[in-house]
């Protein structure tokens, strides 16, 4: 087997990153017969729903909080086999598996959820979560990188490969902005490269432009465009990713490529940040609006 | 009032009556003045000796009470100083490492060089980078160390400090002041574990940081590591190497401690004794190390086993038959018999058992520390025929120490009557010692207020002891050690009979100068 590549999907809160990622890891799996570990760091804990068919029941923090201490845990507790096809010992669709984990954390407004990603990670570590036998460890992680704690994927000896999920507004494409400044504190001393963006669309104007723009920018690319679909909802409504849901659509197709393209993927850079004028250039540029003039800054829509 | 003639301390000074006087008069501020009911007071405190209370006492989750244990980065910082002209550097706030300096020093009356990067509130928002680039430069500058040891404390740890970075990001700032000194540095939470797993990640972290990896090895069939393990005990090093060096002068002892703490009068140096760097930086060629102290080296020996793919062999030389697995496990990989002196040691320790043994007979203990001291304690213990009633222990690790506990406990004629506790502090001792009375305690300085609750006499063995002079000085391991053992235990038992027996016309029949 080839070694084994550890991944992380960053990217704004909401846009799509845990329904984007879970369906390009199961078609990893389902089409290409990747064994894969997913490790969840949101303290939603959502970011294994739709390949265990349920919402994780039990995060490794959770655990950790009844047994009093994370010593008290084993591996079996906290590491799940996925649902149906994803489950290690059915092979009728694939040999490729992905184990699910969740570092969980603490209810919104207390106690310390990054701290919660360490403790978690250092627990598979030494617990050794991280097999020979997978081909992946993919890291899910909650919206901007807010603190040191959910840094913890990029870290030395950890995730290598960085994939941001952003789609063509304003906000998606600053907090790829800040991702990358996150990665580039790493790359600096560390292994960690930015390996693509990929557009999770919403079908706005100029979408494909502005985000190939931004990836331009960054020095990197845009991986893949996801279009706009309601396949997606619809499988996610089922507790399902769309490849397994609805094997031949398009749009199963469409995570297909995504996924051939991540196995391939070998561009792998040190992202070159925007600063925030530049940014807001790109956007007026590849925009709605032509250009803003300055004096219609500040200005409401009827006074203008 | 002091007088310049006649300076006492604080004992007979506040019992003058101007000191009384004003301490009767403080009273009437303090809270509980006239809210409480002596009666009552009385009575719960009466109450918390009691089965019931025991009962709710070891349910108690919440809260520890008198821990019996410290936290990761003290230990970090011991192992650090095995290691010769190595500065310690704790990577968090400056009062957590006053502690831990002021703590070691207190035991051993000697300095502790260790420096803090005193991260405050804006480090708290901004990660500590900033500090680390400063504090690596300044140390460097001020204390000339040839090898920096990083441990964090809870704060660099709950904002998830990335110490690898940091380390990399304060070299390439340095203008080149720190480019030939080696920086190992370890994740050390305090919230995790105890002293010793910070003892061992510190461990673990040097050895892995300063030696190259398997496939540049040179393995020296002849050289042997051992690996001490937290040891308060000065003189238990300068044993092990005594007893090692007439096996062979190939044996290494990786972080030796010994020296940093025993400093003569004269002119101070910052840093004294230790395992070279060269030694250090070499360890990985030994064909086989040996740890002294097992669970304080659980996460060390993966990483001779697992990484370097080296022997590795754990000993617990305290008491006499764990001396004699370590001197038999010496001859073994020496492939040199027993020396002479040795064995002499040992006859002698084995004649002064027999001297002794009618005393610590059928005597009942309660006994604390850490995991690996008190597995060699509770063997001599068991060897003298002592009954072990309850041995405590706060940060036994999680897996295998009360099974190696239980082990030796089973060889005791009494082990029915033996009880081990995992993860309990010394308010769940005090309920078992007032409901299950022992004849005497050993543990701790944090023992003397259990003493005083229960009349049950201390013996001091164990880490730390502020109160009594020297003991630190002295062996707990080899023969010579289990002699000194021999002497502290037999003779607290002697004193207490004393004390038992000189009430005048009562009990003196048996106030005896000969024992």
């Amino acid at each position: 087997m080839s070694e084994l590549r550890q991944i992380a999907f960053y990217g704004k809160g909401g846009i799509g990153k845990s329904t984007t990622s879970q369906n390009t890891l199961a078609a990893m799996v389902h089409y290409y017969s990747q064994k894969i570990l997913i490790v969840g760091c949101d303290p939603k804990a959502d970011s294994t729903r739709l390949i265990l068919h349920e919402k994780a029941q039990s995060t490794i923090m959770q655990l950790a909080a009844e047994a009093g201490t994370v010593e008290d845990l084993e591996l079996e507790d906290v590491c799940k086999a996925g649902a149906d096809e994803f489950n290690p010992d059915n092979t009728d669709i694939t040999e490729g598996y992905i184990m699910c984990t969740e570092s969980g954390g603490p209810e919104p407004g207390v106690g310390c959820a990054g701290r919660g990603v360490i403790t978690a990670i250092n627990f598979l570590e030494e617990e050794g979560a991280y097999d020979d036998e997978l081909d992946f460890v993919s890291y899910d992680v909650l919206g901007d990188v807010v603190c040191g704690g959910f840094a913890m994927p990029i870290r030395e000896g950890k995730a290598q490969e960085i994939y941001i999920v952003m789609s063509g507004e304003m906000m998606a494409m600053y907090a790829a902005n800040n991702i990358s400044k996150g990665i580039l504190k790493y790359a600096n001393t560390g292994g960690v490269r930015l390996a693509g963006l990929i557009c999770n669309a919403r079908m706005t104007d100029l979408e494909y432009d502005l985000a190939k723009q931004l990836a331009k920018a960054l020095g990197t690319q845009m991986i893949h465009f996801v279009p706009r679909s309601n396949h997606v909802q619809r499988a996610e409504l089922r507790r399902m990713t769309v490849v397994e849901f609805s094997p031949k659509s398009e749009q199963a197709l469409e995570y297909k490529e995504l996924a051939r393209k991540i196995i391939a993927n070998d561009l792998k850079v040190i992202p070159t940040p925007l600063e925030m004028d530049r940014l807001e250039d790109l956007l007026m540029e590849f925009g709605l609006e032509d250009d803003v003039e300055e004096n219609a800054i500040g200005k409401k829509a009827e006074e203008a | 009032m002091q007088d310049v003639e006649n300076i006492v301390n604080g004992q007979k000074l506040f019992l003058k009556p101007e000191y009384q006087q004003t301490l009767k008069n403080k009273t009437e501020f303090e809270s509980a003045t006239g809210a409480t009911n002596p009666d009552k007071v009385d009575e719960i405190a009466e109450w918390t000796k009691t089965w019931d209370y025991r009962e709710k006492n070891l349910a108690r989750e919440a809260i520890t009470v008198n821990p019996a244990k410290a936290c990761q980065p003290l230990g970090a910082i011991m192992a650090g100083l095995g290691f010769e002209n190595t500065m310690p550097y704790v990577h968090g706030s400056h009062g957590c490492v006053a502690y831990f300096r002021s703590y070691f020093t207190r035991h051993f009356k000697e300095p502790t060089p260790c420096v803090s990067d005193s991260m405050s509130e804006s480090a708290a928002v901004f990660g500590g980078l900033a500090n680390m680039k400063d504090g690596l430069r300044n140390c460097n500058a001020m204390y000339k160390p040839e090898h920096i040891a990083v441990s964090t404390t809870c704060m660099a740890e709950v904002i998830g400090d990335d110490l690898n970075a940091f380390v990399v990001g304060a070299r390439e700032n340095a203008e080149g002041e720190l480019d030939d000194l080696p920086i190992t540095y370890a994740h050390t939470p305090s919230f995790v574990g105890s002293h010793i797993t910070g003892y061992d990640n510190m461990m673990k972290a040097m050895l892995e940081q300063l030696n190259p990896s398997r496939k540049d090895k040179v393995v020296d069939e002849e050289r042997i590591n051992i690996i001490p393990g937290f040891e308060p005990y000065l003189g238990s090093l300068a044993e092990i190497k005594e007893i090692s060096s007439m096996f062979s002068d190939k044996i290494v002892m990786i972080g030796d401690h010994e020296k940093q703490w025993n400093t003569g009068a004269g002119e101070y140096h910052l840093y004294a004794g230790g395992t070279t760097l060269e030694d250090a930086k070499t360890a990985i060629n030994a064909k086989t190390t040996i740890s002294l102290q097992k669970y304080s080296t659980v996460q060390t020996a993966k990483t001779i086993k697992n990484k370097w793919k080296q022997g590795f062999e754990t000993c617990n030389p305290i008491g006499l038959s764990g001396t004699d697995e370590f001197v038999m496990k010496l001859s073994e990989l020496t492939g040199k018999d027993i020396p002479a002196k040795l064995a002499t040691q040992r006859a002698q320790l084995v004649d002064a058992m027999q001297d002794s043994y009618p005393y610590m007979h059928g005597k009942k203990f309660a006994i604390y520390g850490d995991p690996d001291m008190l597995l060699g304690l509770v063997s001599f213990i068991v060897e003298m025929g002592g009954i072990p009633t309850h041995v405590l222990c706060h940060n036994a690790p999680r897996k295998g120490w009360a099974k190696d506990m239980q082990a030796i406990i089973d060889k005791s004629a009494w082990a029915e009557d033996c009880q081990i506790w995992v993860n309990k502090d010394l308010w769940h001792l005090r309920s078992l010692m007032f409901t299950e009375p022992v004849d005497f305690l050993i543990g701790n300085v944090y023992g003397k207020e259990l003493y005083r609750d229960t009349g049950i006499p201390l013996i001091r063995i164990g880490f730390p002891i502020f109160d009594r002079h020297h003991l630190h000085r002295y062996s707990i391991s080899g023969y010579k050690g289990a002699l000194n053992l021999l002497t502290w235990i037999t003779n607290g038992i002697l004193d207490q009979l004393d004390e038992e027996t000189k009430d005048i016309a009562k009990t003196d029949y048996f106030f005896d100068c000969v024992r």
